[in-house]
């Protein structure tokens, strides 16, 4: 029994017929070929998989896609416009957030949703936001540099 | 043709560069091996064992097998000529039980593979998996080491007549007359508990098998591209020639996919029998219960000394946990532990045995460290412990010990040849940015109020770069070939794997610096069989060392084959190569990296016995491992009431040689720093007597978090290695091996008012608060 969805994803309409049963990640990836989301645990722990739903950053996962209808993502390839990477993107490249890359998307979205709330974080700040994005290369020091970064970078704007 | 190229005159190497690969990562596009899609792609699922040790009486495949969707079940009966998994350790008399990629008829750990689906859908494979049924008749599991060499032990493999897959010893010195002339004699066993070393990206495998070709594709999450498809070649009777590999972007290994898994055969032998593209990607729960665990030690020390802190000798033995099977490097290990146990220090008598026991567990394989953060966390708690028996300074134990500047090559105690060394510079390094007397003298303050405030050193040193030929598994060599193509862009390959560490970018600035060519004009490649001539892979931090020393002898070939061209153009046997330009010394007329390039491949004059094009592939070997180094100092607080830790300050002064990019450097030091934090305060893998895995998620692993980690205050000395060209010496596991002593001393320097003299990892509050309840024991 499959159900019809419609989600905004980056900003384009999108419709589908799905089973029930799809997580939002594997619409994601396999439906719209968005494969920046990653899944590293299938749990919710690791946070690889972090989107914007409505604003809010959640687990894609950890929901189905039919909870996604009428509603809009955003995902890591909807971050850069106009081929101008997003400040928080940026901020990575400059300050070596990442290493191997594989939780870098889910880290980058928590990071830009923390700046949209907090505009300038200080460490504990930063630190408590990315709690649920685990980094097994970088021990997060680069990170919180990278988001004081594009903090900075917000205000020198 | 020839573009007008800028000139790079600004000297790269050494300069904090933003990486080349991280575009691509930053904005979802790289391709690691689940977002590979192709046309008709199929996607298998495993089934495992929920047992750890068992007969399997029979399998039933029928109500998979008629699933819409799904094309093919496969059990142990039918891939039984494939195989085994291979093991590269050799040691005398090691017992090498056979490896198939499914279980034949016993399973012999929680998570074997026993059968495969294949189908149309993720979700049908999954669908259909839990439709097969499997009759097991369980049987007695081991999953204790030490229990495990109990002769009432149930033993893993029936076939052996007790657990022991392998005894070692070796002996340097003469230990009975060290111990018969010491002063004083300490005995600690020290745990070094199995971890699970959670990659970000679990393992993964996409295969096609082009039929009319008999071509096998194969996609895999691997650090080792060119071992893995000769090993795997063999396992499945392919010619290598007709296996190309991939490692695609890859998403963190830290040793655990430098290794030939089952499953890189078995979604090779599906494809091949369905004639399909098959993909099959890891779970985290496989993840953890079937990829390679590391450390799993239980080891005991003697250390002898004088009574001014001259250490005398050391007997070691060491009890590897091995688990069921062999994977490529698992008995390997602990004999990287023999090596390095001596540490840092003079004395020349030392008694090491191992143990290798089976148990019905996952492998434990390399994992960041590989060996030596064991041997280092025993060596360094050993004189942390004698230290505070002959009350003398932690740190001046430590100088009084060591090597001088002067000494080196140094000698040690288990034969190896330290290349190049200045231990004394990082400590006091360390202990200048501590503020390290005054830290004594607010930890006596804090004391006198009752605080639990602890200072703790750790003193390191590395085996790395591996390696020379003769001491490694495989060959100890790597690759680079340079091609200045006929635009004067330059296209690097290297036969290492990089996944992570950023040698896209280190190895274009060697190459910048060295052609004088812009980095935004070089483009380095790696992983794929098909494009990079053969080479031996990330690991063992020896990626610059071996494989950036060997791109820097095939820069010099190019240099010397475009000098020559250099030499025709301008007409002069006179003439230099530098900046990106080569100049004739008497006229001063030059010509660019592009002009020759040009010339070199149009080829209408040529100079005398040279050749046309611009390529230079060089294979390159050392001469010698290189030994980093460094220091670590960790101040923490204990708290009496709930036994939590609380980190207050981390000092890391890490010499890893000549530094490359240092804002890389930072970064492998932190990482590694933070995975053994981890050891010290949070992970270990648990089974439980029954062999299953209870610590089997993320949800129950406690890899640190962002919020758990202190902030590390990080410095360099730089002592180059004499054994390449670069000076470098490695930095991928040395915050890794330096890390978890220190923490540990730290924290029984913070007990030490209570008695407390030593503790094992991971040292969780629960663990600590018994500690200072049971009033002193440890």
């Amino acid at each position: 029994m499959k159900s019809t969805i419609s989600i905004t994803v980056n900003g384009t309409p999108c419709s589908a017929e799905v089973e029930p049963r799809l997580l939002l990640v594997h619409f994601l990836r396999d439906n719209l070929g968005l494969t920046g989301t990653h899944i590293g645990c299938e749990t919710s722990i690791c946070g690889a998989c972090t989107v914007e739903l409505d604003g809010a950053t959640v687990k894609s996962c950890s929901l189905f896609a039919v909870q996604a209808n009428g509603r809009s993502v955003t995902t890591i390839e909807g971050l850069a416009t106009a081929g101008e990477m997003h400040r928080v993107q940026e901020a990575f490249w400059k300050e070596h957030g990442l290493q191997c890359g594989f939780c870098t998307p889910g880290m980058v979205m928590s990071c830009k949703q923390l700046l949209d709330r907090i505009p300038d974080p200080n460490e504990a700040e930063i630190r408590n936001a990315i709690e649920g994005n685990l980094c097994r290369c970088t021990g997060y020091q680069h990170i919180v540099n990278a988001v004081k970064a594009a903090a900075a970078a917000a205000s020198r704007r | 043709m020839a573009t007008s190229a800028p000139v790079q005159t600004e000297r790269l190497v050494g300069k904090a560069i933003r990486r080349k690969e991280d575009p691509r990562l930053l904005t979802g596009t790289a391709i690691y091996v689940d977002d590979i899609q192709m046309p008709g792609l199929h996607h298998a699922c495993i089934v495992r064992s929920p047992h750890a040790a068992a007969k399997i009486r029979s399998i039933s495949t029928e109500a998979a097998r008629k699933t819409a969707g799904v094309v093919g079940v496969f059990t142990g009966e039918d891939v039984k000529d494939i195989g085994p998994v291979p093991t590269g350790a050799a040691l005398p008399g090691l017992r090498i039980p056979q490896h198939k990629i499914l279980a034949q008829d016993r399973v012999y750990y929680s998570g074997h593979a026993v059968a495969v689906v294949v189908a149309t859908d993720k979700y049908i494979a999954r669908d259909a998996a839990e439709l097969i049924e499997i009759d097991y008749d369980p049987t007695p599991a081991i999953a204790d080491p030490e229990r495990a060499l109990r002769a009432d032990a149930p033993r893993v493999h029936p076939e052996y007549p007790d657990n022991v897959a392998f005894t070692y010893h070796q002996e340097n010195g003469d230990v009975d007359a060290a111990f018969a002339s010491a002063d004083v004699v300490l005995k600690q066993r020290i745990v070094s508990q199995r971890l699970i070393p959670t990659a970000m990206e679990t393992r993964g495998v996409v295969a096609e098998w082009r039929a009319a070709e008999k071509l096998l594709h194969l996609y895999t999450s691997t650090q080792i591209p060119h071992l893995a498809r000769t090993l795997l070649a063999g396992m499945l009777g392919l010619p290598e020639n007709k296996l190309h590999l991939v490692a695609p972007e890859v998403g963190g290994g830290f040793g655990s996919k430098l290794n030939v898994y089952a499953e890189e055969a078995l979604i090779s032998f599906v494809a091949m029998r369905v004639g399909k593209p098959v993909k099959w990607i890891e779970s985290r729960r496989e993840n953890f219960a079937v990829t390679i665990h590391g450390r799993g030690h239980v080891d005991h020390l003697e250390i002898v000394a004088k009574k001014d802190g001259t250490i005398l000798a050391l007997k070691v033995h060491i009890l590897q946990d091995l688990g069921a099977y062999h994977q490529l490097l698992t008995a390997l290990i602990p004999t990287l532990s023999v090596l390095m146990v001596p540490g840092l220090y003079k004395f020349h008598n030392v008694r090491a045995d191992i143990t290798g026991v089976f148990t019905n567990c996952v492998p434990t394989d390399a994992y960041r460290g590989a060996g030596r953060p064991e041997a280092t966390h025993v060596i360094e708690r050993m004189v942390d412990m004698l230290a505070a028996e002959l009350n003398i300074d932690p740190a001046e134990i430590r100088i009084k010990n060591y090597p001088k500047p002067d000494e080196f090559p140094f000698q040690t105690a288990t034969g190896l040849v330290y290349d190049s060394g200045n231990y004394e510079a990082p400590l006091r390094e360390a202990l200048r940015i501590a503020g390290y007397q005054e830290l004594r003298q607010e930890q006596a303050k804090a004391r006198t109020e009752g605080k639990l405030i602890g200072i703790g050193l750790s003193t390191y040193g590395e085996i790395c770069a591996f390696g020379p030929s003769p001491a490694t598994p495989a060959g100890g060599w790597e690759s680079a070939t340079v091609k200045v193509e006929p635009s004067g862009m330059v296209t690097v390959l290297t036969g290492t794997s990089p996944h992570g560490q950023g040698e896209e970018t280190t190895f274009a600035q060697i190459t910048a610096d060295e052609l004088g060519v812009s980095l935004d004009h070089v483009t380095v490649l790696h992983g794929d069989t098909a494009v990079v001539q053969y080479g031996i892979g990330t690991f063992g931090s020896r990626a610059t060392a071996v494989g950036g020393a060997a791109l820097y002898y095939a820069l010099q070939e190019i240099k010397t084959k475009m000098a020559r061209f250099g030499q025709m153009l301008l007409e002069s046997d006179d003439v230099t190569l530098a900046g990106g330009l080569c100049t004739c010394n008497k006229t001063g007329k030059s010509t660019t990296v592009a002009h020759i390039a040009a010339a070199a491949y149009r080829a209408l004059k040529l100079p005398e016995g040279t050749d046309p094009g611009l390529v230079a592939t060089r294979f390159w070997e050392p001469p010698n491992f290189a030994y980093p180094f460094g220091a670590h100092l960790v101040v923490t607080e204990v708290d009496r009431e709930t036994g939590e830790i609380k980190i207050l300050r981390y000092v890391a002064v890490d010499d890893c040689g000549n530094v490359i990019n240092p804002l890389l450097v930072a970064g492998q030091v932190h990482g590694g720093v933070v995975q053994a934090l981890g050891q010290a305060l949070y992970e270990q893998a648990v089974y439980d007597e029954t062999g299953q895995l209870i610590s089997g998620e993320l949800m129950d692993y406690a890899i640190p978090r962002a919020h758990m980690v202190p902030w590390l205050e990080c410095s360099h000395t730089v002592t180059p290695s004499p054994v390449n060209p670069l000076g470098v010496k490695g930095v991928g596991e040395a915050g890794t091996i330096g890390c978890s002593p220190a923490v540990v001393n730290s924290v029984v320097d913070a007990l030490r008012p209570l008695g407390v003299k030593h503790i094992d990892m991971p040292m969780t509050p629960n663990r600590i608060w018994n500690i200072i309840n049971a009033g002193a024991q440890a």
